[in-house]
C-alpha cells in the first residue's frame, strides 16, 4: 500500500517536473533559435506566459465530439508514457510505475497520441488538418522503423525489455550503451530528429504552408492542452533516451544536464535546415537511420 | 471570506499580464503595408522579444492586423476571419488607408474607415508606417490591455446590428450566416 501511494505521488511530482522542464526547454529553444538568427528573442519563460494566455482564452468552437477529445488523447499519451519511464536511477520515489516489458508497451503507447489527434483533426473538416494528419502519419511510418529497430537491437543484445534492467546493466558495466552499442544509438538518435518535429522534419505543423496542420482549428484551451502535453512528452522522450543510452541519471541536476545536451541535437540540426518534403523525409528515415538500425540488430545477434 | 470582486480583479490582472505579453498576430496582408511585417518580425526589429508572434490560423490568434486598404471583396473575408477568432481579440488598423481611406479615399471599391465595419483598438498612422511605428502600436495595445480598455470585441458584440448594417451596405452579396463561429 505504502509503495503504491509512493508511486502515485511520484507520478504527480514527475508530471509537474516534466511540465516545468519541458516548457522551459521549449522557451529556451525559442531563445536559442532567436540568437542563432541574430535576434534578441523572447525571454525563456515566454512559453509559460503563452500557456497562461491560451488557458485564459474562451473557446466557442464545436466540430463534434472527437474534436474535443483529440487534445485529450495526446495528453493521455504523454502522461502515460511519462508514468512508465523511470526518472532517476534507484530512487524509491522516482521510478514511477514501470514494469517488465514496458519498452514494448511504450512502443505502442507512443503512437497512440498521434492517432487520436488524427481522429480529432479529421472531424474539424479543415483541409489543412487533413493534409497535416496524412503527413504526420507518413512521417511516423518513416521514423518508427529505425526507432523500433534500435529498440529491438537493445532487447536482443541485453535480453530484457525493461527500462530499469537496461539502466542497471549500464550501472553495473560502468559504461553507457551509447558507447557499447554505438549503431543502436545512432539509429535512435536519427529517429529522434523525426520525433521532435523540428525542421527539417516540421512537415506536419508547417505554419506558413499548412497553417499549423492538425491544430489549425484548435485555439485557446485546446492549444494549451496540446502545448503542455507536447512539453511533457518531450521531457519523457528525452528522459527515455537518457535512460536507455546515457546510463540514466543519479539526481535531477545530472538528468537536466543530460537531457538538455540531448535536446540540443534536434534543435541545432533544425535551426540550420530548411524543411523537407514529405517523401524526402520518409526517404531520409528509410536510408541511413534504417541502415544503422539493421547494423545494430546484426551486431546484437552475432556478437 | 474571499471578496469576489477583488479576487476577480486579481485574476483579471494576471490574465491581462499574460495577454499583454503574448500577442499572437494574424497579419491579414491586405494593401501595401504588409511589406513592413517581415522586417518587424525578423532580426532588425524582432517583435518576438515583446512576445509578439505570428499565429497560423484565426482560431489561434489574438490580434488581427489589417495592413492597409480593404476592398469590399476582402472585407467579407476579414469579417469572417475576425468572427472566427476567439475572445479576447484585438484589431490593429495599419496605415492611413484604414483610418480615412488614405490615397484611395475616392476609390470605387475600397472602404474608407475600417472603424465602421470592425472595432479597431489601435490605429497606426503613416503611409506606410515604419517598423518602429508598428512596435509603438503594439506597445500602445499592451498599455490598453493592462488598463483593461482594449474591449473592441465587447463593443462589437454590443453593437453587432450597427456593424452588420454597415457591412451589408457595402457587401452586396451577403451569403454568410449571421455570425461565423
Ligand atoms: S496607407 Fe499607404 S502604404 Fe498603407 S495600404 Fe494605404 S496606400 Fe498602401
Amino acid at each position: 500500500m505504502e509503495s503504491l501511494l509512493y508511486s502515485i505521488l511520484g507520478v504527480l511530482v514527475s508530471l509537474i517536473l516534466a511540465f516545468t522542464v519541458g516548457m522551459t526547454y521549449m522557451g529556451l529553444s525559442r531563445k536559442i533559435t532567436a540568437r542563432i538568427q541574430n535576434r534578441i528573442g523572447p525571454p525563456f519563460y515566454q512559453n509559460f506566459i503563452d500557456a497562461m494566455k491560451l488557458y485564459s482564452k474562451s473557446t466557442g468552437i464545436h466540430h463534434g465530439v472527437m474534436h474535443h477529445l483529440g487534445p485529450a488523447f495526446i495528453m493521455v499519451t504523454s502522461v502515460m508514457s511519462l508514468m512508465i519511464i523511470p526518472i532517476l536511477n534507484d530512487s524509491a520515489f522516482f521510478t514511477n510505475m514501470n514494469f517488465h516489458g514496458d519498452l514494448i508497451f511504450l512502443l505502442y503507447i507512443m503512437t497512440f497520441g498521434p492517432l487520436g489527434m488524427a481522429l480529432g483533426a479529421g472531424q474539424t473538416g479543415n483541409p489543412n488538418s487533413a493534409i497535416g494528419v496524412t503527413r504526420g502519419l507518413s512521417q511516423m511510418v518513416g521514423f518508427e522503423i529505425p526507432w523500433v529497430m534500435a529498440i529491438i537491437a537493445l532487447m536482443i543484445r541485453y535480453d530484457t525489455s525493461s527500462i530499469v534492467d537496461i539502466m542497471n546493466i549500464q550501472a553495473d558495466a560502468g559504461r553507457w550503451i551509447m558507447f557499447s552499442s554505438p549503431f543502436t544509438f545512432i539509429a535512435a538518435l536519427l529517429a529522434m530528429l523525426g520525433m521532435f518535429r523540428y525542421s527539417p522534419f516540421d512537415i506536419v505543423g508547417a505554419p506558413t504552408e499548412l497553417a499549423s496542420g492538425p491544430m489549425s482549428e484548435n485555439g485557446g484551451k485546446y492549444l494549451f492542452t496540446m502545448m503542455s502535453s507536447s512539453s511533457i512528452f518531450a521531457f519523457a522522450k528525452l528522459t527515455l533516451y537518457v535512460n536507455l543510452f546515457m546510463g540514466g541519471a543519479d539526481n535531477l541536476l545530472v538528468l537536466i544536464i543530460k537531457t538538455f545536451a540531448l535536446y540540443m541535437v534536434p534543435l541545432l540540426y533544425g535551426t540550420v535546415s530548411p524543411r523537407y518534403r514529405t517523401e524526402q523525409a520518409v526517404r531520409y528515415f528509410w536510408g541511413w537511420p534504417s541502415f544503422f538500425g539493421l547494423l545494430a540488430i546484426l551486431y546484437a545477434v552475432f556478437f | 471570506m474571499i471578496n469576489d470582486k477583488n479576487s476577480q480583479k486579481i485574476v483579471d490582472h494576471i490574465h491581462n499580464f499574460a495577454r499583454k505579453h503574448s500577442l499572437w498576430v494574424l497579419a491579414y496582408g491586405t494593401g501595401c503595408g504588409a511589406i513592413e511585417i517581415p522586417p518587424t518580425m525578423t532580426s532588425r526589429y524582432d517583435a518576438e522579444r515583446l512576445g509578439v508572434r505570428g499565429a497560423a490560423t484565426p482560431r489561434q490568434a489574438d490580434l488581427l492586423l489589417i495592413t492597409g486598404y480593404l476592398t469590399t471583396k476582402t472585407l467579407k473575408r476579414v469579417i469572417r476571419v475576425y468572427e472566427q477568432m476567439q475572445d479576447p481579440k484585438y484589431v490593429i488598423g495599419f496605415g492611413s488607408c484604414t483610418i480615412n481611406g488614405g490615397m484611395y479615399y475616392d476609390s470605387y471599391n475600397t472602404i474608407n474607415a475600417l472603424d465602421r465595419y470592425l472595432p479597431v483598438d489601435v490605429y497606426i498612422n503613416g503611409c506606410m508606417p515604419r517598423p518602429e511605428a508598428v512596435i509603438a502600436g503594439f506597445t500602445k495595445l499592451q498599455e490598453l490591455i493592462t488598463a483593461g480598455k482594449a474591449d473592441g470585441a465587447a463593443k462589437y458584440k454590443e453593437k453587432l446590428e450597427w456593424y452588420r448594417k454597415n457591412q451589408k451596405n457595402v457587401i452586396p452579396n451577403w451569403t454568410m450566416p449571421e455570425y461565423n463561429w
